[in-house]
């Protein structure tokens, strides 16, 4: 059963909106879409637009961190929602993309006399630094067994870490600083500048859309199809003649391509960049929000991802008796991803075939 | 690359060393004990030391120690340190028992995915460490000078105080007397039984969730003495101080062998002193990433670790 014809069938807001013509289909996402990029004036609506927007955080700002959140958490789910594969150093990539960007074009690098690059031209190399770091860590560690990948991940974020604080080349606490923003202008000024972020948000909500597009084809086609496989039983999958190596290394570098994405969009609107940019609690926060959200599942994971950028924004200024919310942000999700998984586990908006897959397991439950 | 510094220092470095892994050894107990039967990283078990280390400072309070003040006499000593210890051990196992019961066992009455399992682990190692580093507002704690680390002997240039031999004795002693419950009483007979296969063991009458409480009770139990005597050696604690030794101790298991229990006391103390040679000749800044290196290197190479996998497969 094709997961398409799944939605037809089946009852709920996604089965209605499978079972529209496509016209109807292309309106709600085109006024979605809309609505989407019209949010930083999300204040503006009377009654709600206050209560949405963060008030010890600059509204804008807050949507741009929640575009990066949204993109980490969209990569995250191809590695870990799709393939199935737990890796717990996502934040090496967004790392790696950001410090690429940072070492070709912040005038505090060493290789900065050399090149003279613009943040676009720094982009795609970034990138594909990022893809290559994604497979040099995943060549060696993918025959590994489940478990044991995610501790060597883990170790591949927490190396990455301590290279940047150490080495005089990555400069450590001092970072980088100046790393131009993203070229264009309008009316003589440029449009990515220092105050208003909201053409950063712009510009974000446009990449997720496109890596959006991008993952769904993927998850469409013979490697969608054979991540599937692998997450359900891998080595079913080799016998079947599904090359999981292969495909477990895809999964990595497109992984850790939108993470670096991620990173490359962070150093383009922050300009400035630190070892302590990139803590380890990151990794675990998106994975919570994938997890959230609904791993295996776009919409749960971009909903995951709003969550845990969201939450804690809002949460900045706001005091609870005499403690502050804020403070206690990660521990808030610490505790409602263990509450998640026991409640919910297949997440708020579950991917279906995920949902079935832990019902079936559930079934085959030995009496205790 | 410094190797005049490794060379003048071997002595020191190896002391320091064994001292060290001697403590990421007790603290491997329990990722191996747990891993041995439940095939499960418990990665929460980084999060049942760290409460260990407060523990056994929040005790020594209550008699009006704090970092300042003076080293005590030996009798207060003992029962210092004798109080610290309990301490630590009641928190630690209950800190263990306690991540079983809400975390684990809820999953696997629901026959839930591996993954699942290390995604609540996270969770509940992430709230730990969390509400720790709220309550200490992220700063690090100093401990009362109970023990003060004095020379006993001198090898050459190499000083060996009495800390050190004290660190080294109590996980040996630890280790022997676990290694011993394991493998020679009738409870240790019914975790080997559970670890080499969990339906023939529940067929055979062994009460299986009683055998993975005990499990991860020992564990905390290790841990508990692990992080007195991490205090004792480091001076101050802070809320991150189990994820780093963690990974570590974790790294020391997988060297020996996961599932092994003198594979966790080899690994360990191999690692400590390994770890020290590495900050000797490259800086100590590089000390954890030396492990995860030797992590990955040894999980491609012989990825059942020196002594290989077991805790109920052959007799460890």
């Amino acid at each position: 059963m094709s997961e398409k014809a799944s939605f037809r069938t089946s009852g709920g807001v996604r089965g209605w909106f499978g079972r529209q013509p496509w016209y109807v289909r292309a309106v709600v996402i085109l006024v979605f879409t809309v609505l989407a990029y019209l949010l930083p004036y999300a204040g503006d609506v009377p009654l709600i637009g206050p209560q949405i927007i963060t008030e010890g955080v600059d509204w804008p700002s807050a949507l741009f961190n929640m575009s990066y959140y949204v993109l980490l958490a969209l990569g995250l789910n191809v590695v870990v929602g799709y393939a199935g594969l737990l890796d717990l150093g996502y934040v090496g990539f967004f790392a790696v993309g950001a410090y690429g960007t940072a070492l070709l074009t912040s005038p505090d690098s060493v290789i900065y006399a050399d090149t003279g690059w613009k943040w676009l031209m720094a982009v795609p190399a970034a990138l594909v630094l990022t893809m290559i770091a994604g497979v040099i860590l995943g060549w060696p560690t993918l025959r590994l067994r489940g478990d044991y990948l995610a501790i060597v991940t883990l170790g591949f974020a927490e190396i990455i870490r301590i290279v940047a604080t150490s080495t005089t080349t990555l400069r450590g606490d001092r970072g980088f600083a100046s790393i131009p923003h993203p070229p264009g202008s309008w009316n003589g000024e440029p449009i990515f500048g220092v105050t208003d972020a909201i053409p950063y948000f712009w510009l974000g909500l446009t990449v997720i859309i496109l890596v959006i597009l991008g993952v769904r084809n993927l998850d469409r086609s013979r490697v969608g199809r054979s991540w599937l496989a692998i997450r359900e039983d891998e080595e079913a999958a080799e016998v079947m003649g599904v090359r999981t190596f292969k495909y477990k290394l895809w999964a990595f570098a497109i992984g850790a391509f939108i993470g670096g994405l991620g990173g490359v969009l962070f150093a383009g609107e922050q300009s400035f960049i630190n070892s302590q940019t990139f803590v380890l609690q990151f990794s675990i926060l998106v994975l919570a929000g994938v997890v959230m959200g609904g791993s295996g599942n776009m919409a749960g994971a971009i909903l995951g991802g709003v969550l845990i950028s969201y939450i804690p924004d809002r949460l900045r200024g706001l005091s609870f008796g005499d403690t502050d919310l804020y403070e206690y942000r990660f521990a808030i999700f610490g505790a409602a991803i263990i509450l998640i998984m026991v409640l919910r586990p297949q997440g708020l908006i579950p991917s279906r075939r995920r949902a079935m897959e832990l019902k079936d397991r559930e079934k085959e439950v030995a009496p205790q | 690359m410094d190797f005049s510094g490794l060379i003048d220092n071997f002595g020191p470095l190896t002391v320091t060393g064994l001292a060290q892994g001697a403590i990421i050894a007790l603290f491997a107990l329990g990722y191996t004990l747990v891993y041995g039967v439940l095939r499960l990283i418990n990665f929460a078990h980084s999060e049942v030391f760290l409460l260990g280390t407060y523990a056994c400072l929040f005790a020594w309070g209550l008699f009006g120690l704090d970092q300042n003040s003076a080293a005590p006499a030996v009798g207060p000593m003992l029962l210092y340190m004798v109080v610290g210890l309990v301490a630590a051990i009641i928190v630690s196992g209950a800190a263990a028992l306690t991540v079983e019961f809400v975390a684990y066992r809820p999953l696997r009455r629901r026959n839930a995915p591996p993954l699942a399992f290390l995604i609540t682990a996270i969770g509940a190692s992430l709230f730990i460490s969390e509400v720790v580093g709220v309550a200490t507002h992220r700063n690090q704690t100093g401990v009362p000078p109970i023990i003060q680390a004095r020379p006993v002997f001198t090898i050459g240039d190499t000083t060996v105080t009495n800390l050190q031999i004290l660190i080294v004795l109590l996980a040996l002693v630890m280790m022997f007397a676990l290694d011993r419950f394991i493998n020679g009483s009738r409870l240790g007979r019914g975790v080997r039984a559970v670890a080499q296969n969990p339906d023939s063991a529940a067929l055979m009458g062994v009460n299986k969730s009683r055998v993975i409480a005990l499990v991860f009770l020992l564990g905390g139990l290790m841990a508990g003495i692990a992080a007195v005597m991490y205090d004792l050696k480091i001076g101050v604690t802070r809320y991150d101080a189990g994820f780093l030794l963690g990974i570590d101790a974790f790294t020391a298991a997988v060297l020996g062998g996961i599932g092994n229990l003198r594979g966790a006391l080899l690994g360990g103390l191999l690692l400590g002193v390994l770890q020290n040679y590495a900050a000797g000749l490259f800086g100590s800044q590089w000390l954890h990433a030396a492990s995860f290196v030797l992590l990955v290197v040894i999980l491609l190479f012989r990825p059942t670790g020196l002594l290989g996998e077991s805790l109920g497969r052959a007799r460890a």
